[in-house]
Parts: C-alpha cells; sequence; structure tokens
C-alpha cells in the first residue's frame, strides 16, 4: 500500500509538472505572443518598470539626506513590490478566464494559481538579477556586501507573494469585493512597504508600527544584504515566516475550497 | 474500470442547495459502451463532468483506472487569441502526448488548412467544432465520453467523424449521455436511465428504452 502510494505521488507530481508546464506556454502565449520580442517581455516589463521609479526616484533626491544611493534604494525596494504586488495581482481573478480549460481533468486551481505565480516571480527576480549587474557593470551601483542573505530575503518575499497570491486568487473567486478592496489596499501598501524608506530613518512610534506590515520586514533584510553594515536595519525573521506560513497555509486550504466549488463553462 | 460510487452532487443556488444527482452508482469495464438516456435537466451533463472529473462529488466516490477523455467535441476550452495549433499543443502537453504525430493528424482530419495557424477568434462555429472533434481524437483514451450526438460539419464529415470513433476505436469504452433514443441503441450494448437525479440501471438497451418511453 505504502508503495502504491508513493507511486501515485511521483505519477501526480509528474502530471501536475506538465500541466504547469502547458499553463506556462499558454499564459506567455496569451500574455505576449509572438510578435516583437515575445516572451522577454516577463522581464523587460518589471525592468522599464524599475529604471521609470530610479529615474524618478533620483529626481525626487529620495534618500539624498540620508547619503544612500538611489540606484541601489531604488532597485532593492521596487523590485520588492514588482514582486509580491504582480504575483498577487495575476492571481486575482484567474481563475474565471480559464473556467474551459478545468474540463481537462488534471487542470487544477492550484495549477492556475502556479503557472502565474511562477512566471510573476522569474520575472520581477530576472529583472533584479539583470539590473542589478547591468548598474555594477557601470559602475552605478556598489557590488552587494552579502548576496547570499539578498538571496534569503528575496526568498522569503517569494514565499510572502505566493502564500498571499493563493489566498487573494481564491477569496476573489468567491466575491468581487475582494477585487476592488485588493486594488486600494495595494495602492496603500506601495508607501508602506518599506520600499520608499528604510526603517531606522523613521521615529521610534512610526517604526513599531510599520514593523507589522510583513514586507518591511523583507526589503529590510533584502537592503541588509547589499548594504551590510553600512545601513542599521530593522527585521524580524521569525515574524516575517510565521506571517507567511499562516497565508501559505490558508492559501492552500482556500485554494482546495476553491476546486470543490469551481463549476467549469 | 471506471467506478462511480454512492455519489451525489448538489449545486448551491440562489434559492438553496438543489441535489442535482442522487446516490448514483454506475461501473463501466474496459471496451463497454454504456447509453445514458434522460430528459432536459435530469443531470446528464453533470454526470458526465464529474465522470471526467472537471468537477468533483460533493459525497461519494469516482474512481478510474483507466484514462477518461474530456466531453467529446468540447469547444468550451480553447483560448480565442491562441491559434488552433497552440490549442493542439496545450492539450498534448497537459496530456504527455506526443506533439509530433498529433500535428499532421489534426491537420488532415480537421480540414482547417492554413486556419489551424490562424487564432480560433477568427474560426466559424463549424470550424470550432471541427478543431474540437480532431483534438479530442489526437489523444488516445481508454474510454470516450460523448455528450449528446455528435454531429458535427456536414454529412461528409459526420460520417468521417463516425467511422473515426465507432469502427477505428471499437474497442474502446464508450459513455453516450443523450435524450435520443435511437443513437443509444445504435452504439451502446448497456443503457441507464437518469431520472430526477437518479440513475437506473438495466441489464439490456431495450429495458432501458421502455422505461425511458414509459417515463414520458
Amino acid at each position: 500500500m505504502a508503495e502504491m502510494v508513493s507511486a501515485g505521488f511521483r505519477r501526480s507530481l509528474i502530471i501536475q509538472a506538465r500541466v504547469i508546464g502547458a499553463l506556462l506556454m499558454r499564459e506567455i502565449l496569451t500574455r505576449y505572443g509572438r510578435h516583437n520580442i515575445g516572451f522577454m517581455w516577463v522581464f523587460v516589463e518589471p525592468m522599464l518598470f524599475t529604471l521609470g521609479v530610479a529615474g524618478l526616484w533620483t529626481l525626487l533626491r529620495l534618500g539624498h539626506e540620508h547619503h544612500i544611493d538611489i540606484v541601489s534604494f531604488a532597485l532593492t525596494g521596487y523590485s520588492s513590490v514588482l514582486l509580491w504586488r504582480n504575483a498577487v495581482n495575476r492571481c486575482n481573478l484567474a481563475i474565471a478566464p480559464n473556467l474551459g480549460l478545468m474540463y481537462h481533468r488534471n487542470v487544477r486551481v492550484i495549477d492556475i494559481f502556479a503557472a502565474r505565480l511562477i512566471l510573476e516571480i522569474a520575472g520581477a527576480t530576472i529583472s533584479l538579477v539583470v539590473l542589478s549587474l547591468f548598474f555594477i557593470t557601470i559602475g552605478w551601483m556598489n557590488a552587494p556586501v552579502d548576496v547570499l542573505t539578498m538571496v534569503f530575503a528575496w526568498l522569503m518575499l517569494v514565499w510572502f507573494s505566493v502564500g498571499l497570491g493563493l489566498v487573494i486568487g481564491s477569496v476573489s473567486e468567491r466575491s468581487e469585493v475582494v477585487d476592488r478592496v485588493w486594488h486600494t489596499i495595494t495602492y496603500l501598501m506601495f508607501p508602506l512597504s518599506g520600499a520608499v524608506f528604510m526603517i531606522d530613518w523613521l521615529p521610534r512610534a512610526l517604526q513599531e508600527i510599520l514593523l507589522w506590515v510583513p514586507m518591511v520586514h523583507g526589503v529590510e533584510m533584502l537592503r541588509h544584504g547589499y548594504y551590510g553594515e553600512w545601513v542599521t536595519t530593522h527585521y524580524n525573521l521569525i515574524y516575517f515566516a510565521s506571517v507567511n506560513l499562516v497565508l501559505m497555509l490558508v492559501g492552500l486550504i482556500l485554494a482546495r475550497q476553491t476546486q470543490l466549488r469551481v463549476e467549469p463553462e | 474500470m471506471i467506478s462511480i460510487e454512492n455519489v451525489s452532487k448538489v449545486y448551491g443556488t440562489r434559492h438553496g442547495p438543489r441535489e442535482v444527482l442522487h446516490d448514483v452508482n454506475l461501473t463501466i469495464y474496459r471496451g463497454e459502451k454504456i447509453g445514458i438516456l434522460g430528459r432536459n435537466g435530469a443531470g446528464k451533463s453533470t454526470l458526465v463532468r464529474l465522470i471526467s472529473g472537471a468537477e468533483l462529488p460533493t459525497s461519494g466516490h469516482v474512481r478510474r483506472t483507466m484514462s477518461v477523455s474530456w466531453p467529446l467535441a468540447f469547444t468550451g476550452g480553447f483560448q480565442g487569441s491562441l491559434t488552433g495549433l497552440d490549442n493542439l499543443r496545450f492539450i498534448c502537453r497537459v496530456y504527455g502526448a506526443p506533439i509530433g504525430p498529433a500535428i499532421p493528424f489534426v491537420e488532415a482530419f480537421s480540414e482547417l488548412g492554413p486556419y489551424l495557424r490562424e487564432p480560433i477568434k477568427k474560426y466559424s462555429s463549424g470550424m470550432r467544432a471541427r478543431l474540437a472533434f480532431a483534438l479530442s481524437m489526437a489523444i488516445d483514451f481508454d474510454c470516450y465520453l460523448i455528450d449528446e450526438v455528435v454531429a458535427v460539419g456536414d454529412s461528409r464529415f459526420h460520417e468521417k467523424c463516425h467511422t473515426e470513433l465507432f469502427e477505428k476505436r471499437k474497442d474502446k469504452a464508450m459513455i453516450i449521455v443523450s435524450h435520443n433514443p435511437a443513437y443509444i441503441a445504435e452504439h451502446c450494448d448497456r443503457a441507464a436511465v437518469l431520472y430526477n437525479g437518479t440513475l437506473q440501471l438495466f441489464d439490456g438497451v431495450d429495458e432501458a428504452l421502455d422505461s425511458y418511453h414509459a417515463q414520458s
């Protein structure tokens, strides 16, 4: 029996990988098509966004009084926003346009979320890496102090995005209120997510409030990895991991509930 | 084998929960052709969705030890902005079938010519139906699910579908769901009647047809 279960599990994994692969290809084709640079838009689009924001912040002389270099500040901050915002936005209302596909038994709610999450996470990650390498090469940015901490921080942000994506994706299928409210929340969360400030610059009372915002911990840690001891960062890994764990668990349960409710066209 | 065990399906509606299928039991063996008769609203399409696995039962189990197709010639799963060929690739990837041999087959069978490389939103409904049928035939299944009479295209194309399905695949299991007794009588070894969400099984097709007629 145990052998049967594990063989069944391996088979299921193979099927799942196959389905997610098929959905990924389809997603890339429907979103970017075969015209001009095609699938490269996956990371060119977030790159353009980040470049725009970096330019704008340079003009606004953001962080100037803290003697922090704007390009790296914008890159670490805005990339983090792009990661969770795009990942969650793509999960939002992801099921309805794909209902027809669910006629194929192996195409499940979780696969649709997974394909979209993978695409957005890959896009944001490639954008961050390519832009960093580019700016480091031309000398507009220093090389990071501790790449490993940055990778770890990024993975924590990825985990957060996946958890929140599953939650928002599942509940948006139940009520259209979620879609409307989510956009407001994203808009408000952008300035609060730690992208435009460092916790250390803020007054004590504000620090305590903002440290309740989960993404702040990821961005602070990312910057800790990049700037090293040169800046003072405030983050609590245990808190961020706990939030992620809860989001992930709730997200998976909700995705399963959604699967039971879903009625293909 | 496909076994449907004590399956019930309840849908939530504006007027509260509505039970569409009640305690349905059915077993389909390899190579068997079984017909399911039912009037409009009897729960036929729901049963097809549950057998195909597109939806899950509210209670009970559907077990499959053979591969089951999606409902034949189903056109709802297409992405309009993608070409027929892209949709074919998607389906091959989902079912783990090689894409190489499927392309010439669908090209020849669907008779879409250069339109196979055009977005599906440019297709007429007849073209869509031809593509859908060709796609269903491009993947090899142990059991085919047929929801209503397969009448695709003109009479010549109809004939071609008939040959492809009932002659070339005559050793395959088939579940044919229909309100047309003549179609069931022509193709099935055994039949059941779905009446208000409950399924009544008969040993022969004739008994099922008699019961179906008696209900009307």
